[in-house]
């Protein structure tokens, strides 16, 4: 690389799209102005199993400004997109409480909603079964887990090791289901011209969503567009097409007219996808000195009758630490419920909360520190695989850290500290994320004004992706910032990776990086000389992704908590966490440090608060609300400081960028966890950690 | 949410009349239009009474304060004789909801507020409440946050005020106004305990309004704390709650008032710890005994059996602040 190519990669800038969000100038999927625009509002199943035996439209019709009701009866027939949960009002089978199961289309959304509210639907319910358990009769071993991993693994005789090892540690953990609650509530608004669908949906990936939509509408590529220029989060919940988008483009076709549905904040806890409930046992042992012989890891969790998802909850435990012999297991039970999908880190999130909760335990079983119980079983090659790392700075991130959060002056002694009524403690756990990137395509344009256009159908949800794209592109066509356009979230311009597992930034800076090249090398050609329609190239990245070297690409970090837990009440509050990652270039560290911030407080309001409660008898959440759900609010968080270590990694892709947007989860409620133990005594096993669990536990 | 219409009540009787005819009051607006949202409450009409004349906080002629029904909670708490003399009240306010719902929230609505039970805000599911004779689902269900104290069969939910608990320790007195006139109600008496008819929550008369919530010159109300347990640092309604105020001369309890939020569906003025306390020693040891006495009476279910220790442990240590405060301990 040459000296003009780090000018803006590396720099703290400033969210471009800032001040048009902040103005209201920037447009989400619900704000573009559409005449004769209609509204859909989304009824929900009251049954958690059966049959729709009728649905009474006619009442509903009658009302004023009501235009259809969209039931299983006359909605459009839907083309095969290999996702049955967004395959709605197709027949009448009822599979979860809060199903779709019909759309009141009317000119208003008030005239929708009043309607909706009362839309008579009979039902031939039939018995549910919603509840997770250890030993569920259903509980079946799926092909393979989320994404693509194996189910199950073994390496060596962990049975024997066990048996054989001096210190062992047999405990259950459990994490229950968690919902993606972004900003911006899941919307689309959908357009016919003719045979052509345009759709503004809020999406991590507009090109998976224009995908979908030429599947399910059988139309051809060309017939269909889709707009994704502004999300308001997403977390994995909107990495695929999910139902506003799909009812929007049905109810337009019916009605003849725009179709904008948006969820309401109950209705999203229902049909967005959610975090499977785990219940995980973690078998360890070790020598005395805290050398580790074997790890047994097992998960036990659900998916819904609908579709299968399995979320990877043990692949971390397949290459964190070394180990004599191991093995991972997941096993599932189709219940009914609404399927899990993706929730920001699936798999290493719950998964790493019990491995890094459980070393914790091992540590203090062989009386050696935590932090150098990690060190000391640091791993010389992926212990899976056998393969080299990539790159790997977990020891790095755990001396940074200890150092930051003053670790040397943690009591070896659970609840010996007193500040005050509050007991005081320390408590770490190590964090994980696969680095990976996808094939993506992207245009790049020389106008005869001097500016360069990149054009790939990135999404940012929040993350800084469009600011930090710009950095790469600029960097690359060796021009200001300020001379380039980023366009994204428009699936006219080609396939490309979706905004997930932490994969967005890596895969398109590669394809604004092929572009860039591409581009330079066409000016070069012309001498530089810009015809009117200025001067194109598009290119791929698969070609460039397939011929890459087997190495094992990781991220690592380690967080620390301080917390304080008031024994009398159980309350506990984190005053300070600190996250030291090492995740490979950092090419905006304003927008990463947002990133990690934002990842470690969702760790926090997970080990805190997070927590859906189901009632079996309905089959359904009885806090499906943000009054109900509690997120952490501003008061409990205090100090977080993240932080990485410097990691130049040519392996993970050209830039070496390995991602973050979901490493700062990773890891953040077991640093807590065991801060609690450490403060109080105190060992929760079960999340969130509530103040009913420290004060009787 | 369905159709209603609004209107703006041009004076008390007006909106009384409104209200007798089976309009709902508008004030703050913060809980009830979220009920409506939910179809937990279907008014036909909503009758806007906040630019009613009763937002004003003045003395009494007996020494004590008229705290007028549309005070926002935010102005209340900032008062500077609220926050002098019944600091109780002050951090009980500011213990509650955001910053932006207390400017909103008035007095009045904040004294009939509904419970936070998820069953009777889902309209999907039975409520004895919402819907009288249809079960209460809470009481073998998802019941943690539910009560210990003064619940029936038929109802299990708890108030969500956090006023109201302060006021049921300053021996408040509801004022209102209805077609026979301005009346007044003691908190203590203000709110009915759910038994067979937990549809019914308050003894205000049908339409009534009201204007205003007076308290009594109170000395140990000065030397009095409000303590909020929640599952989260702030923005959530209490898991528990104390208020309290207490009076000690040398070494011996003069005077207590306690109070309990998130125990019972009304404010629970805790009289028997209150009885026992009176002219002992004030030590940790008086104080917990106090606290278990009180909850003797407690009928906990399966998920919230917890409450009980974090009860009495909540009890014990506000009064031991509140005695260490002044410097009295025994």
């Amino acid at each position: 690389m040459t000296e003009t190519l780090t000018r803006a990669v590396g720099m703290p800038v400033t969210r471009i799209e800032g001040v048009a969000k902040v103005t209201g100038e920037a447009l989400y999927a619900a704000e573009y102005p559409l005449a004769d625009l209609a509204f859909g509002s989304v009824v929900q199943s009251t049954i958690a199993r059966g049959r729709i035996v009728a649905v009474d439209v006619d009442a509903a019709l009658a009302m004023p400004g009501v235009l259809a009701v969209l039931t299983h009866e006359n909605a459009p027939r839907l083309g095969d997109a290999g996702d049955a949960d967004i395959c709605l009002l197709q027949d009448d089978a009822v599979h979860y409480r809060g199903e779709a199961v019909a759309l009141v289309v009317a000119t208003s959304l008030e005239a929708a909603r009043s309607a909706a509210d009362v839309l008579p639907i009979s039902y031939d319910e039939q018995p549910h079964d919603v509840v997770l358990t250890e030993d569920h009769p259903g509980l079946y071993r799926p092909g393979h887990v989320n994404p693509g991993f194996e189910t199950d693994t073994e390496q060596g005789d962990p049975d024997a090791e066990l048996a054989a090892s001096p210190v062992t540690v047999d405990r259950r953990y459990s994490t229950p289901t968690m919902q993606n609650n972004p900003m911006e509530p899941h919307a689309a608004t959908a357009v016919w011209d003719g045979h052509r669908l345009t759709a503004y949906d809020s999406t991590q990936g507009a090109a998976s969503v224009h995908r979908v939509l030429t599947k399910l509408f059988d139309l051809p590529g060309d017939a269909v567009r889709v707009y994704s220029p502004h999300v308001g989060g997403g977390f994995g919940s909107k990495g695929s097409a999910r139902p506003p988008v799909v009812l929007a483009a049905m109810a337009a076709r019916v009605v003849g007219r725009p179709v904008r549905v948006v969820l309401t904040r109950q209705q999203m806890f229902a049909l967005v996808g959610y975090r499977t409930p785990t219940l995980q046992r973690l078998r360890i042992g070790a020598d005395r000195d805290g050398t580790l012989r074997a790890i047994i890891h097992d998960a036990v969790e659900q998916t819904s009758t609908v579709l299968e998802f399995a979320e990877q909850t043990t692949v971390a435990t397949r290459m964190m630490y070394a180990a004599t012999a191991r093995r991972t297991t997941h096993r599932l039970a189709a219940l009914d419920v609404p399927t899990p999908r993706w929730m920001r880190a699936p798999g290493e999130c719950p998964g790493m909360f019990a491995l890094e909760s459980a070393l914790d335990e091992l540590a203090e079983a062989c009386g050696v520190d935590p932090v150098e119980l990690r060190i000391r079983n640091e791993p010389p090659a992926d212990p899976e695989s056998g393969l080299p790392f990539s790159s790997r700075s977990l020891v790095a991130c755990l001396r940074e850290g200890a150092n930051r959060i003053g670790w040397a002056d943690r009591s070896t002694t659970p609840g010996s500290r007193q500040d005050g009524r509050w007991a005081i403690g320390l408590g770490v756990a190590a964090s994980t994320y696969p680095a990976r990137s996808a094939p993506s395509t992207a245009r790049a344009t020389a106008q005869s004004d001097g500016r360069f256009v990149l054009s790939i159908t990135a999404a940012d949800i929040g993350t800084g992706a469009r600011t930090a794209l710009t950095q790469v592109f600029a960097d690359e066509m060796q021009a200001p910032m300020q001379a380039v356009d980023v366009r994204i979230g428009d699936s006219d311009f080609g396939p490309a990776m979706i905004a997930g597992g932490s994969m967005g930034t890596a895969s398109w800076s590669w394809a604004a990086l092929l572009a860039a090249q591409a581009l330079r090398a066409k000016l070069d050609e012309c001498g530089g000389a810009v015809p009117a329609e200025g001067i194109d190239v598009h290119v791929d990245t698969a070609d460039a992704i397939g011929a890459m070297s087997k190495v094992s690409r990781h991220a690592f970090g380690a967080q620390f908590a301080q917390v304080r837990v008031d024994v009398e009440t159980g309350e506990v509050r984190v005053p300070r966490l600190v996250g030291v990652f090492g995740a490979g270039r950092v090419v905006n560290p304003k927008t990463a440090r947002s990133q990690l911030i934002g990842g470690m407080t969702m760790g926090l309001s997970m080990a805190l608060h997070e927590e859906s409660t189901i009632d079996s008898r309905f089959g359904d959440y009885t806090n499906h609300d943000l009054a109900g759900y509690h997120i952490a609010a501003n008061a409990d968080v205090g100090e977080i400081d993240a932080s990485w270590v410097e990691e130049i990694d040519h392996e993970v892709n050209p830039l070496g960028i390995k991602g973050i947007g979901e490493i700062g989860i990773v890891g953040t409620a077991a640093a807590i966890a065991n801060a609690v133990y450490n403060a109080a005594g105190v060992r929760v096993r079960d999340l969130p950690i509530r103040l009913d669990r420290v004060l009787v536990g | 949410m369905r159709e209603f219409e609004y209107a703006v009540a041009g004076d008390a009787r007006a909106a009384i009349a409104a209200a007798r005819g089976g309009a709902r009051y508008l004030a703050g607006g913060t809980n009830l239009v979220d009920l409506m949202k939910l179809g937990v409450e279907t008014p036909a009409l909503v009758v806007d009474v906040s630019r009613l004349p009763f937002d004003s906080i003045e003395p009494t002629a007996d020494g004590g304060l008229l705290i007028g029904a549309m005070a926002s909670n935010s102005d209340v708490a900032a008062h500077p004789v609220v926050r002098q003399r019944y600091p109780v009240l002050a951090r009980a306010l500011l213990s509650g909801a955001s910053g932006q719902l207390r400017n909103a929230a008035t007095v009045g609505g904040n004294l009939l507020q509904r419970t936070r039970c998820g069953y009777f805000q889902d309209v999907t599911k039975p409520c004895n409440k919402r819907a009288p004779g249809s079960g209460c689902p809470a009481r073998d269900g998802d019941h943690r946050n539910h009560a210990i104290l003064g619940a029936s069969k038929q109802c299990i939910a708890t108030n969500p005020s956090d006023l109201a608990v302060a006021l049921a320790a300053l021996d408040a007195v509801v004022v209102i106004e209805d077609d026979a006139g301005p009346r007044r109600i003691p908190l203590s008496e203000f709110y009915r305990r759910p038994g067979e008819r937990p549809d019914l929550e308050t003894n205000l008369p049908p339409g009534a309004l009201i204007t205003g919530v007076e308290l009594p010159a109170l000395g140990v109300a000065a030397r009095s704390t409000y303590r909020k347990v929640r599952d989260r640092a702030s923005y959530a309604f209490a898991v528990i709650s104390v208020a309290a105020a207490l009076e000690v001369r040398e070494g011996i309890v003069d005077d207590v008032r306690i109070a309990l939020g998130g125990v019972a569906p009304l404010p629970w003025r805790a009289r028997r710890a209150e009885a026992a306390l009176a002219r002992v020693p004030a030590t940790e040891e008086s104080f917990r005994v106090a606290a278990v006495l009180e909850l003797d009476a407690a009928e906990p279910l399966r998920d919230n059996a917890f409450k009980v220790p974090l009860a009495r442990n909540l009890i014990t240590r506000v009064l031991l602040d509140l005695a260490t405060a002044s410097g009295a301990t025994a």
